[in-house]
């Protein structure tokens, strides 16, 4: 194992950015004492269309395009002698989303996945994460002008995988990025879906979903940099959380530079707190460096079940169970009826009633 | 009928078992079954129906999933979907209620009339053997008043149903005829009578009843 000769240090916790995270918990991903296996375990879950390709690069061809602070992707760009490689070609347009799977096991892993959008393309980019395993992970996502790129990451892993990445949107001139982090699995689950923006009239769009339950530790950190004028941001992240020592960490921050006019940004976090015992951290925050701007704003809310509305729904002789399971299920719609996917709906909606039904167990 | 504050609402929320009130004495029976002893949704099987003053909105609930599941659970099986949309269009359409609204989240959003037609047309799709109706008649115009008053009126004629309609007014008893008056105040009934008794209360008022 190399030196390593970054400018970071391994957080001991008292730093900001992992005061609420559970070192003890991340299998060395943090600190470099994991050994990670050699092998890249993502893969198309379905043939590429036309001018989408999959390949696997020398990650020296593809250095990172910006500069991160997360000590994470610092050390996943280190390890990695490979990246994955999506690249979608100029004014593609796509009505099926590109799936990308990966199934991780035992051995830890460290993965770098660069997507290219080319100018004008549009297409939504799937990447579920299964398994039991312990994942680093970088993302960078490059939009071209005028390119729309829906991105959905799936963390639908077992019980005791850790995942901790870094999602990192460039998004240029009048191109428009759409996140959706859906965590419903894991031990320990530490995303920073990131932004920023290099061209006036561009668009970022996060929006996520997760739900905490005995012992997890679910946590979401949100950072959009408005670095240029005219571009919109918004951000809309939901969680439930339900069991003993279930804990969630929203984080959502917001900086508009000086010179960064005509920005319009709003972030929201909702948090139902389904039992005792379960807590749920939200923290937003905005920092605006101009007045010329067309709004900012932000809301945190944490509440707990409302007995009226199951009160309601029982009232019509539907059971305590199946009326929780209705308002729990619609309270997460707003965000999951946005992936149009029937199917994908579906899928999430049953994972999250199957983890209900095994609180306390 | 009963003045503000007499216990009227309180009544048919204990009854339909809100967890917001305990019981500490007399006793609920319904066809002879103890309904103290049922939880919410049992005493929703076995008959009773409380249509809200102030039905409660359910986000990212849809009118149809909401309805469709409370069948289910009450009839004791799913309904059969090519029945189904007809039984439901057709009782949305007799209480003037616009298909869309199947769309709609549960309450989220409805007018005052809209929450007690939503209120009355699950009453006529659930079929019920006793319905309380706390305060339906509140916050409707005319129109929208003869319209749940003939509904009340519809589901009755078509069933077994039995109604207890708490209300202030004898606004709404032009379109609904009682069989039995009672009047409540300070949590018990001071006086019962026929049709008559809604007449002499809208004359007189309360204010014998009301003991200082």
């Amino acid at each position: 194992m190399s030196l390593l000769t970054t400018n970071y240090l391994t957080p001991t916790g008292r730093e900001e950015a992992w005061r609420f995270t559970p070192l003890k918990r991340l299998a060395g991903l943090h600190d470099g004492s994991t050994k990670v296996a050699d092998h890249i375990s993502l893969s198309a879950k379905s043939a590429l269309p036309n001018g989408v390709a999959l390949t696997v690069a020398d990650a020296a061809e593809h250095p990172a395009s910006y500069t991160s602070t997360d000590v994470v992707t610092n050390r996943v760009r280190e390890v990695v002698q490979k990246v994955s490689l999506l690249t979608i070609a100029k004014d593609v347009e796509l009505s099926e989303p590109i799936h990308l799977s990966r199934k991780c096991s035992s051995t830890p892993e460290f993965s770098r996945v660069v997507i290219q959008a080319g100018v004008n393309s549009k297409s939504t980019v799937i990447v579920e994460n299964t398994g039991n395993g312990e994942l680093g992970e970088e993302i960078e996502i490059n939009l071209a002008p005028g390119a729309s790129l829906d991105l959905i990451s799936l963390q639908e892993w077992d019980r005791n995988a850790v995942h901790l990445a870094q999602h990192h949107a460039i998004v240029s001139k009048d191109a428009q990025f759409t996140s959706y982090v859906v965590s419903v699995g894991g031990s320990v689950v530490r995303i920073s879906p990131t932004v920023e923006f290099t061209g006036a009239g561009s668009f970022a769009d996060l929006y996520g979903v997760y739900f905490a339950t005995d012992g997890q530790h679910l946590e979401h950190r949100i950072h959009v940099n408005h670095n240029v004028p005219n571009a919109k941001s918004r951000v809309n992240y939901k969680g439930a959380l339900a069991g003993d020592q279930a804990h969630t960490v929203w984080i959502g921050d917001v900086y508009i530079h000086k010179g960064a006019d005509g920005t319009d940004t709003y972030e929201l976090n909702r948090n139902l707190l389904l039992s005792d015992g379960a807590r749920a951290d939200s923290v937003p925050n905005l920092e605006i460096e101009t007045g010329e701007i067309v709004g900012a704003g932000h809301a945190s809310t944490t509440g707990r079940f409302d007995d009226e509305q199951l009160f309601y729904l029982q009232s019509r002789g539907i059971p305590a169970d199946i009326a929780r399971r209705l308002v729990i299920r619609g309270f997460f719609a707003e965000i999951i009826n946005k992936l149009k996917s029937a199917e994908l709906e579906e899928r999430l909606m049953q994972r999250i009633d199957d983890e209900l039904a095994k609180v306390g167990e | 009928m009963g003045p503000n504050g007499s216990g009227k609402s309180t009544l048919a929320y204990s009854i339909a078992g809100h967890p917001k009130y305990l019981i500490t004495g007399g006793s609920v029976t319904l066809d002879g079954a103890d309904v103290l002893e049922m939880t919410v949704d049992e005493r929703a099987k076995a008959g009773l129906f409380l249509a809200m003053q102030y039905p409660v909105e359910v986000p990212g609930v849809s009118v149809s999933n909401f309805l469709r599941t409370a069948v289910t659970a009450i009839r004791g099986e799913a309904p059969k979907v090519r029945t189904w949309v007809g039984e439901v269009k057709e009782a949305m359409a007799s209480l003037n209620i616009d298909t869309a609204f199947s769309e709609r989240n549960v309450n989220e959003g409805f007018s005052g009339g809209e929450k007690k037609r939503h209120e009355i047309l699950q009453m006529e799709l659930l079929k019920p053997k006793i319905a309380i109706l706390d305060e339906t008649d509140s916050g409707l115009d005319v129109d929208a008043l003869r319209i749940v008053s003939e509904g009340v009126n519809r589901v009755k004629a078509n069933s077994e149903l039995g109604v207890m309609l708490i209300t202030h007014y004898t606004r709404i008893l032009r379109y609904i005829k009682p069989d039995f008056v009672h009047v409540f105040a300070n949590g018990k009934i001071v006086e019962e009578g026929g049709p008559e008794l809604a007449d002499k209360l809208e004359e007189k008022g309360y204010a014998e009843y009301i003991t200082a």
